[in-house]
């Protein structure tokens, strides 16, 4: 077990420090989510009543487009620059590099969130930081960075995978979307937990489901 | 220390290998030389567990392929087209991560020691990305010996190699055939191929024509044979 661990570890930190040397994906990223802000902002030119009911739509859709940006980034660039290989021909239990790519991409995705929050909340002129709203976050990203390690592991292996990752993971993410929205927009127009619970067990069902079938699925997908 | 027995695998419809036999011995280096397309690559992917034979058997390192490729992933070097570098990382850096991934326990000393057989001692904290081809091909190797591997297997490691990376490396496949280990490699350079291997094999049409000890041709002979195998 301890072995498992390292070998996660290992890839988190390698994800990271190349990252942190190259900056290339998480500027993409950070830069993909103020325009949309921006343009979601432009677009809708609402009062501040109407922005409250669509701040949580934007925030999401803003996490979705972004996070696909990073997710295609992950294991793509490991299969363009042949370093896939090198990961799978270590005698390492392959849901331990799931788990390390998974970990990896998902630290991002929230780094994103952290600048994007404070910017939204800024634009839109409330504050979108609030414990729920932030708890919604980490529970959607996760299932949705779940499945999309798992769905970029399947679209590497294509010539198009620029495009084939959104058409895949886009659907599948619906209800991350639905839970996503409903509960942080419940969270930021005041309602009671009770109301909010139903929403908040969907994104746990949905983080659950979906990282127990990309463990054992991603051998599979990864073996040749 | 490598077995195989009517190994056959297609990609798609298209059959690439059709009935491969072929034995390499611990300590042995194995030179297979064939036209381009004939499945050298594909057969050194089946050896590295990379992908899984389409049929026959295969044993490396007593490990039986495709059911104890895990076993047999921890007991297998190999050095593909690619380095398998990271270009952000550095040397060091690279090599640490691998030393993670096998679970080496203290790995430093191995790594100092690699780095140094492989001449880049002075630039182990240089990016990856600032290295020359021949550099890097100089750190997979490193890599593939990382954690002492009982199978090594380099597909055309040559390239990109200088007249001096060439004689390091020649030196660094002897070594480890001295200490045990079975080397295989795939090779266009008939006579070089022949000068450093114990064994030339020459794969054409998706099988083995030609499996013999090394000492058994001159180059001129073994150029003129090969010619005729793959005409």
């Amino acid at each position: 077990m301890k072995r498992y661990f390292k070998v996660i570890g290992a890839v988190v930190w390698k994800d990271l420090a190349a990252e942190l040397r190259s900056r290339e994906t998480v500027s993409a990223m950070i830069v993909f989510s103020m325009l949309m802000v921006l343009v979601f902002s432009i677009a809708l030119e609402l009062n501040r009543g109407a922005r409250e009911s669509t701040a949580a739509g934007v925030l999401w859709a803003t996490a979705l487009f972004s996070g696909t940006l990073g997710l295609n980034r992950g294991l793509g660039r490991e299969q363009d620059r042949g370093t896939l290989e090198g990961l799978l021909l270590a005698p390492a239990d392959r849901s331990a590099l799931y788990f390390g790519k998974f970990l990896s991409s998902w630290v991002l995705i929230l780094a994103v969130q952290v600048v994007t929050v404070p910017v939204l909340s800024v634009l839109y002129n409330f504050n979108l930081a609030q414990p729920l709203v932030l708890l919604s976050l980490i529970l959607g990203t996760l299932g949705y960075t779940g499945v999309g390690t798992l769905l970029s592991a399947v679209s590497a292996q294509t010539r198009a995978r620029d495009v084939l990752l959104p058409i895949l993971l886009l659907p599948v993410s619906v209800p991350v979307l639905m839970a996503g929205v409903q509960s942080s927009g419940g969270a930021l127009a005041g309602e009671p937990w009770s109301e909010l619970m139903i929403w908040f067990s969907l994104l746990v069902t949905y983080d659950v489901i979906f990282l127990a079938v990309a463990v054992m699925v991603f051998e599979a997908v990864v073996g040749e | 220390m490598i077995t195989i027995a009517g190994l056959t695998r297609s990609y798609g419809l298209r059959p690439v290998l059709r009935g491969v036999d072929l034995t390499a011995d611990a300590g042995s280096i194995t030179a297979i030389f064939g036209p381009n397309g004939t499945g050298k690559s594909t057969l050194l992917r089946v050896l590295a567990t990379l992908i899984r034979p389409g049929g026959g058997t295969v044993s490396v390192a007593g490990c039986a392929l495709p059911e104890q490729s895990e076993a047999a992933r921890s007991l297998i070097g190999a050095v593909l087209h690619g380095p398998l570098l990271y270009s952000e990382l550095n040397a060091d850096e690279n090599l640490r991560f691998y030393a993670r991934l096998y679970d080496l326990p203290a790995p430093t000393a191995r790594i100092d020691a690699l780095l140094e057989r492989v001449g880049l001692t002075r630039r182990r904290r240089d990016p990856v990305r600032v290295y020359s081809r021949g550099m890097q091909q100089r750190l997979a190797v490193a890599r593939a010996l990382l954690h002492q591997p009982q199978v090594l297997l380099l597909d055309e490691p040559y390239t990109g190699l200088d007249p001096a990376g060439t004689a390091l490396l020649d030196a660094v496949l002897r070594e480890q055939a001295q200490s045990g280990a079975a080397v295989v490699l795939t090779s266009h350079d008939l006579e070089h191929g022949l000068a450093l291997a114990d064994q030339v094999v020459v794969l054409a049409r998706g099988r083995v024509q030609l499996a013999t000890p090394s000492h058994e041709f001159t180059p001129e002979a073994f150029m003129a044979r090969y010619a005729e195998v793959v005409a």
